[in-house]
């Protein structure tokens, strides 16, 4: 513990304009792999265990179309709609066989295309670990805000995941879609009844879901190195902040990751041995106060 | 008279044939010791984080094997290697090592284990008395300890405390040179990261009492994001950082501190840099970060390391790793121990490899020597130098003093209650 470290940063506009900085870019990756999740189970009531993949197809998918073209815009446009596609087909094919089923089947057929999602990318990218590196625009030095060190390439990545939040939000909210697809949360059986397609409905919210998580490993390639298996420590962090923002809940998640975020990055100065520990403590902290989450009952 | 009995084989001829066979059974390395081919068994990382590890260590191996044969193979016998995939998990190399010796009739076993997993294989060689190269565990305690001593178990591979000591009296060059007082480490949060930067540091303060270690962060291995690492050590604004850090967990530490340009910051010591698997990942790599060698094919800069790069390259189409040079090493020391015993026996290969030396392309004067009191490679090319963007990555390397080396390490063993 290093609480003179924690409450000195405090007590600086610099730290704390950098430490925020920092928690916010790691709660704004968190908040798109783990709003895809909660969108989905909200909608489908599936708990997608294999939502990591998606990220790991994003960051792929990515680093194939930023070697092709050079671009970075056509690189988040390969991760988030390569990760769409194969959402769809492992939807259509496999998980809508398992709608209604225990949670255990679920967890299962997740975990099994978990294991084959890993071993396709080893066979066409490779087992070895890969670098995309930083676009040419963003290789430039670093802003100093209030004496504080903030990254463009940041600022793009966390304006992304805002943009990203607003669209969702409104769009949910507002839109003729958004209203479709809130009423199939509710009542799946009487949104049938009234002639819409729900499947197409679950298709589309799932390709949704695995195409925002493709597009957080998009974002995230210039500055992760890539290996089969690199969603796995992100989905466990995702599903924390689902916990935590309640399942099925869009601002939940949006709280609940800049939370996270905002924990590791003060928690690593003041408990830099317990960073981690922070993390569950707060979510237990929260599943005793609120069993639901924060936003539990705020079903999309 | 005639005697007379039972038709078909007796009680004791029935129990003589079950003993003679579980004998076989338990002990085939015995039994096939005449075959004209000899098994050498191979547990080693296929799978996972660390697969391009391990699989260059089976490149190496297969590399030298073919030159082996080609040259009438191991005391006339050729080689046939069964390499399996552990995926990294101890209890599964050890399953591995034993099954590759008591069913697939393997006479000999190189370990291509991490340090974890090379424990786990080495009580196997205990247990069963099969000789066993290690190839890959740096862990210090592995040969240093006499708890862990055999006659049947070598370790072909540098180790953490001699890169600790290289390392700890070149950076101290680098900080008095440069007056680089406040210290930050970064390493990953396991027994590697740890004890490694411990040492490092150990010796950094023995050359340089005036250092003082003002950070230290440690992440967990294979962590996806450093972002709130790098901020704190850019708050403790120290004058130089040590990291441990390998592999994909090291090209993403780089590229995300690189954002914030931590590089011109302060001066950065990555004992694992200096390794293909890294160098030729990292796309924008900073000039100037010092790195211990791992495997570079300019150093030694001698023309038969070049030929090794070379040829490993050309045949499969990546640099080789360090793991790669440390099992090829193995292959070497195992040729020339047969030709010397004129044998592939097991005891007699171990009698001659205790102590011996051989020629050598990674050998710090071209021949490395495999220690007779602990059984351990010493000899081998150690040195620090900085990297630039492109190849040769590592122009200039220092190279470290094994007279130093050997004096320290002595006294360190002696503070450890080894010796």
């Amino acid at each position: 513990m290093d609480l003179d470290a924690l409450i000195g940063c405090l007590g600086s506009s610099a730290c704390v304009v950098t430490q925020t900085t920092s928690g916010l870019i790691i709660g704004m990756l968190l908040f798109l792999v783990a709003v895809g999740l909660t969108l989905i189970f909200g909608v489908l009531k599936i708990v997608n265990f294999s939502h990591g993949a998606f990220y790991m197809f994003g960051a792929y998918f990515a680093l194939t179309g930023y070697q092709l073209t050079g671009s970075f815009i056509v690189a988040l446009l390969f991760g988030a709609i390569g990760a769409a596609i194969i959402g769809l087909i492992f939807e259509r094919v496999f998980i809508s066989r398992v709608y209604g089923r225990d949670v255990l089947m679920q967890l299962l057929v997740c975990y099994a295309f978990v294991l084959i999602f890993d071993d396709s990318v080893k066979l066409i990218w490779g087992a070895e670990f890969k670098s995309m590196g930083m676009p040419a625009a963003f290789q430039v030095p670093p802003w100093f805000i209030a004496g504080g060190v903030v990254p463009p390439f940041y600022i793009l990545l966390i304006s992304v995941a805002l943009v990203v939040a607003a669209l969702l939000g409104i769009g949910l909210a507002r839109s003729r879609l958004g209203k479709v697809i809130r009423a199939a949360a509710h009542n799946p059986d009487m949104v049938s009844a009234l002639g819409i397609n729900t499947a197409m409905i679950y298709g589309s919210v799932f390709a949704l879901g695995c195409a925002l998580a493709g597009l957080a490993g998009a974002l995230a390639a210039p500055v992760r190195s890539m290996t089969p298996g690199m969603g796995f420590s992100v989905l466990i962090e995702s599903f924390i902040v689902t916990v935590i923002g309640g399942m099925g809940s869009i601002l939940g998640a949006l709280i609940g990751a800049l939370l996270i975020g905002l924990i590791r990055s003060f928690g690593s100065l003041g408990f830099p041995l317990f960073t981690d520990g922070l993390m569950y403590l707060f979510m237990v902290i929260v599943l005793v106060a609120r069993p639901t989450g924060l936003f539990g009952k705020d079903v999309a | 008279m005639t005697k007379t009995g039972k038709p078909g084989i007796n009680r004791r001829t029935t129990l003589a044939l079950m003993g003679a066979g579980a004998f076989t059974v338990a002990s085939p390395w015995v039994a096939r010791a005449q075959a004209k081919t000899i098994k050498i068994g191979m547990p080693t990382i296929l799978s996972g984080r660390v697969a391009q590890l391990g699989t260059s260590s089976r490149n190496a191996v297969m590399l030298e094997v073919e030159k082996v044969n080609a040259a009438g193979g191991l005391a006339g016998r050729q080689i046939e290697m069964v390499v399996r995939d552990s995926k990294g998990q101890p209890q599964e190399a050890a399953r591995i090592a034993r099954e590759l010796v008591n069913t697939d009739g393997c006479e000999l076993l190189i370990d291509g284990e991490a340090s974890s997993g090379s424990f786990a294989v080495h009580e196997v060689a205990r247990d069963i008395g099969v000789l066993c190269i290690h190839t890959c565990s740096e862990a210090s305690s592995l040969t240093a300890d006499p708890k862990q001593h055999i006659p049947n178990a070598f370790r072909c591979v540098r180790q953490g405390i001699h890169d600790s000591i290289a390392g700890g009296s070149y950076a101290a060059n680098i900080a008095k040179a440069k007056g680089l007082k406040k210290w930050a480490t970064c390493s990953p949060d396991y027994a590697y990261g740890r004890d490694t930067t411990a040492e490092f540091v150990t010796y950094l303060k023995h050359f340089a009492p005036d250092v003082e270690i003002i950070s230290e962060t440690w992440p967990k291995l294979f962590q996806p994001d450093y972002t709130e690492t790098v901020t704190k050590i850019l708050q403790a604004k120290p004058q130089a950082l040590y990291s441990a850090l390998w592999g994909g967990d090291l090209t993403s530490y780089i590229d995300q501190a690189n954002i914030y340009a931590m590089f011109t910051q302060m001066e950065v010591f990555a004992v694992n840099m200096a390794d293909y698997t890294a160098l030729t990942v990292v796309k924008n790599l900073p000039k100037g970060i010092h790195s211990g060698n791992r495997y570079i094919k300019t150093y030694p800069a001698t023309a038969e390391n070049a030929a090794w790069g070379d040829a490993y390259k050309a045949k499969y189409k990546e640099y080789p790793t360090n793991w790669s040079w440390q099992n090829a090493t193995a292959v070497m020391f195992l040729s020339e121990a047969a030709k010397k015993a004129n044998s592939t026996d097991g005891k007699k290969l171990a009698e001659v490899l205790t102590g011996l030396t051989i020629k050598c392309p990674f050998g710090a004067d071209g021949t490395v020597t495999m220690r007779g009191e602990d059984r351990t490679l010493v000899g081998y090319a150690i040195g620090w130098g900085t990297t630039i963007p492109n190849e040769p990555y590592v122009p200039e390397v220092k190279s470290g003093d094994w007279k130093q080396i050997f004096a320290l390490e002595a006294e360190w063993k002696k503070s450890k209650g080894y010796t």
